[in-house]
């Protein structure tokens, strides 16, 4: 065997070849022999080394582990020359990596873990191979070859596992009740309509990492024994759905879908169907009558899914990133998932960190860290260094907790006990220029809006709620509104039919009970602490700053402002619309709100 | 979502197309109905009839099905339409104001179409990009970090 001191890896992936990767070798090679080196340095070809779109033709030199990239026949002579002859590096060929700035998915910050985001961005989504070289599929072949569907249920109930979808329902003890129903068909939906405003966990997973999804979903329909699956996909999410086909498409080919399963015996198939925009049709009842063709209303449980489900047939449902976890926890383990959390929440979750705090976007974190470790250590803390003044968790149906609660630690029962809940993991960070009580109509809007109408007490109750809300952002608050809102509040909470019209109170409740005084700011003095609210603030100019240029009485929509060239100008309440444009365009920082 | 010229297509071939290509029964009724939205640019009366038609399926379910979601459309709509994210992500970092100038530079409202019927304007929920939020998306293009003083030149790349 001949032995060579350095060795070329040239890329001949297809886009490479095309770009002429052959003229390339051809002229190393003959560059070699021209120059004496032939027997000293060897060339062969490679698949792909970096992105062809970017780099190609390009190559490796090993030992050195040099990367040339966007190289013509023309460079060869004097790169062997330089670097095989005299051994100096060509800077000007080396591949200049782009620096990709992703404004979702940052390097890990100090105590992140990352689980289920631990491929994202470090893959190529569309392509199987990658995913593989990275474990992929081995917890399905282990699964498949050495597990029964009982070990496969004891080991995910072992790992305690809970439903990452908000409810935190453990993911075994579900799959074991599905597995208990007796029927000649058998379901496994993924739940990725991922509704909560704020939150985009799941589709950066599903674009990201769409296998692991995949491959935790066959591995549960092994579990239970079904043969088909669903992904319901929202449809706000194209790009998601597209590479969930591919992906799906690619995993067929590749054996891990379709018949007979990697040879034995086990099949499984899967197809993703995208929704139409829908909140509700997050809530798994309302999910099934879409995946069925008809409006997507919940219906009462029992009977749960599991017992019946899609077109009656027993159904397991569990949301994206609970999937995503169970090949770890098959080829890792379930002691190695559980010591991670606090003793009754288990592993890590992914959050959507949103709003007033400095670096904002998906963060994974383990169960049990504290709120104040995630705004300030994880996210930075608050933007333009402003106060903290308040958190929301858990999307829509969730609640706001002041600062009281930065040390309470993320985990199901807490935040349920402080009021909010776990929920899919949307969290909205507001400073101390946030009204509270605009923020609580705001999502009573959100809810009213996506309320699917069937049951009374969610249909009229958030109409209510929105009401009496507006009424008091208007500044029309009267004695006997916040007894009214906390009466409603309860009514709605004890008789809805779904997870949407019980938590639909929760920001307007929790508001209540952590920020009554803005409430009654509002109500009895006519006045918005947080200067928010249009009808309770007005827009002054302040005569020492105003310098008379009139760009603001120019931009008023309703010519509310009057003034002399050079001479402080005034605005005319009665005519003021609060608009906010002349703050806006005033370049002297004159104008005020009051 | 774009649709240059609604009118120069046949509603009824459209219908008969993505039914063949869906197959006739209903759990493909979403997708029929998301596709000839996608094709025509809204549902008219017409198609819906004749989706109820070739699935045999009441015309009443299939209005209540087509109104029952958001993405789907009854009425026509403008030849570009605006996405708004009315989410609170987008909402605490500006989204009211970028709204207001909207809604002011279109001289519409919320579910509105111009009456030159360029542009439709729609609210939504969460997009999922709160990472670049206020958020508007027209047709396929999406606008992140979006102040109110950008609304005007983003509008004029449109015709």
């Amino acid at each position: 065997m001949a032995f060579y001191r350095s060795h070329v890896l040239v890329s001949v992936d297809p886009e490479c070849v095309k770009r002429g990767a052959h003229q390339i070798i051809d002229a190393l090679n003959d560059e070699l022999v021209a120059q004496g080196l032939i027997d000293e340095i060897q060339v062969l070809e490679t698949s792909r080394i970096g992105d062809p779109v970017l780099f190609g033709p390009d190559m490796i030199v090993y030992p050195e582990g040099v990367h040339y990239a966007c190289l013509s026949p023309d460079d060869i002579p004097y790169l062997v020359e330089e670097h095989f002859l005299k051994g100096r590096i060509v800077e000007k060929f080396r591949a200049q990596e782009k620096k990709v700035v992703d404004e979702e998915l940052g390097a890990p910050k100090a105590k992140e873990v990352r689980v289920v985001l631990r491929n994202c961005g470090v893959i190529d989504p569309n392509n199987i191979e990658d995913y593989i070289a990275e474990d992929g599929y081995m917890a399905l072949a282990k699964v498949l070859s050495e597990m029964t569907p009982e070990q496969v249920i004891d080991e995910v109930t072992r790992s305690g596992l809970r439903g990452r979808g908000g409810a935190g329902f453990l993911t075994g003890r579900k799959w074991q009740f599905c597995r208990n129903s007796q029927a000649d068909m058998k379901y496994v939906v993924c739940n990725a309509d991922e509704g909560d405003p704020g939150a985009f966990m799941n589709r950066r997973v599903l674009e990201s990492d769409p296998h692991s999804v995949i491959e935790g979903m066959i591995i549960a329909a092994y579990a239970i024994g079904a043969r088909q699956g669903y992904i319901y996909c929202r449809a706000e999410y194209p790009l998601a759905v597209k590479t969930l086909n591919i992906a799906i498409k690619q995993a067929r080919e590749f054996g891990f879908l379709g018949e007979n399963i990697l040879g034995t015996g086990f099949s499984f198939d899967l197809e993703v169907r995208q929704g139409a925009g829908a909140f509700v049709c997050g809530e798994e009842t309302a999910l099934m009558a879409s995946i069925e063709g008809r409006r997507g209303e919940p219906r009462p449980r029992p009977p749960f899914p599991a017992v019946s489900g899609l077109w009656g047939k027993p159904t397991n449902i569990n949301n994206v990133e609970t999937y995503a976890n169970v090949p770890q926890i098959i080829l890792r383990g379930a002691d190695w998932f559980a010591s991670m959390g606090t003793e009754k929440s288990k592993g890590t979750k992914t959050f959507a960190l949103a709003g007033d705090v400095k670096h904002t976007g998906l963060i994974e974190v383990p169960l049990g860290i504290t709120l104040r470790e995630i705004v300030y250590d994880v996210g930075g803390g608050i933007k333009d260094d402003k106060g903290f003044k308040a958190i929301q968790t858990g999307g829509p149906m969730g609640g706001c907790l002041p600062a009281e609660f930065l040390d309470l630690p993320v985990d199901y029962e807490s935040l349920t006990q402080a009021g909010s809940i776990m929920g899919s993991g949307g969290m909205v960070v507001m400073d101390e220029e946030t009204c509270m009580v605009d923020i609580a109509r705001f999502f009573m809007e959100f809810t009213q809006e996506e309320s699917c109408g069937k049951c009374t007490p969610c249909r009229i109750g958030t109409r209510r709620l929105l009401e009496i809300l507006t009424r008091i952002c208007e500044g029309k608050g009267e004695d006997g509104d916040i007894e009214r809102l906390e009466e409603l509040c309860e009514q709605i909470r004890t008789a809805s039919l779904c997870g949407l019209g019980q938590g639909a109170p929760n920001p307007v409740a929790s508001t209540l009970k952590y920020f009554r005084h803005e409430y009654e700011a509002h109500i009895y003095e006519k006045r918005c602490p947080a200067k928010v609210c249009r009808a309770l603030i007005a827009y002054e100019i302040v005569p020492e700053a105003c310098t008379g240029c009139t760009v603001c009485a120019r931009n008023c929509p309703v010519n509310a402002i009057t003034g002399e060239r050079r001479q402080p100008h005034k605005i005319d309440p009665d005519i003021c619309v609060r608009c906010g444009i002349c703050m806006q365009v005033c370049n002297f920082n004159a104008i005020v709100v009051n | 979502m774009t649709n240059e010229q609604p009118h120069g297509k046949n509603i009824l071939e459209i219908v008969k197309h993505v039914v063949e290509v869906h197959g006739k029964t209903r759990e493909e009724l979403i997708p029929i109905l998301q596709d000839i939205n996608k094709e025509y640019g809204y549902i008219p009366s017409q198609g819906l009839e004749e989706v109820a038609r070739l699935l045999q399926i009441p015309k009443s379910q299939v209005f209540s099905v087509a109104t029952f979601y958001h993405m789907l459309n009854v009425k026509e709509m403008g030849r570009h339409i605006i996405l708004f994210c009315e989410s609170a992500p987008c909402h605490v970092v500006g989204g009211r104001e970028v709204w207001r100038r909207l809604k002011q530079e279109l001289k519409i409202d919320a579910g509105e179409t111009t009456p030159d019927k360029k542009w439709s304007l729609v609210t939504v929920s969460c997009l999922g990009v709160c990472g670049v939020g206020p958020v508007i998306v027209i047709d396929e293009d999406l606008y992140g970090n979006v102040t109110p003083e950008m609304i005007p030149d983003i509008l004029a790349r449109y015709n």
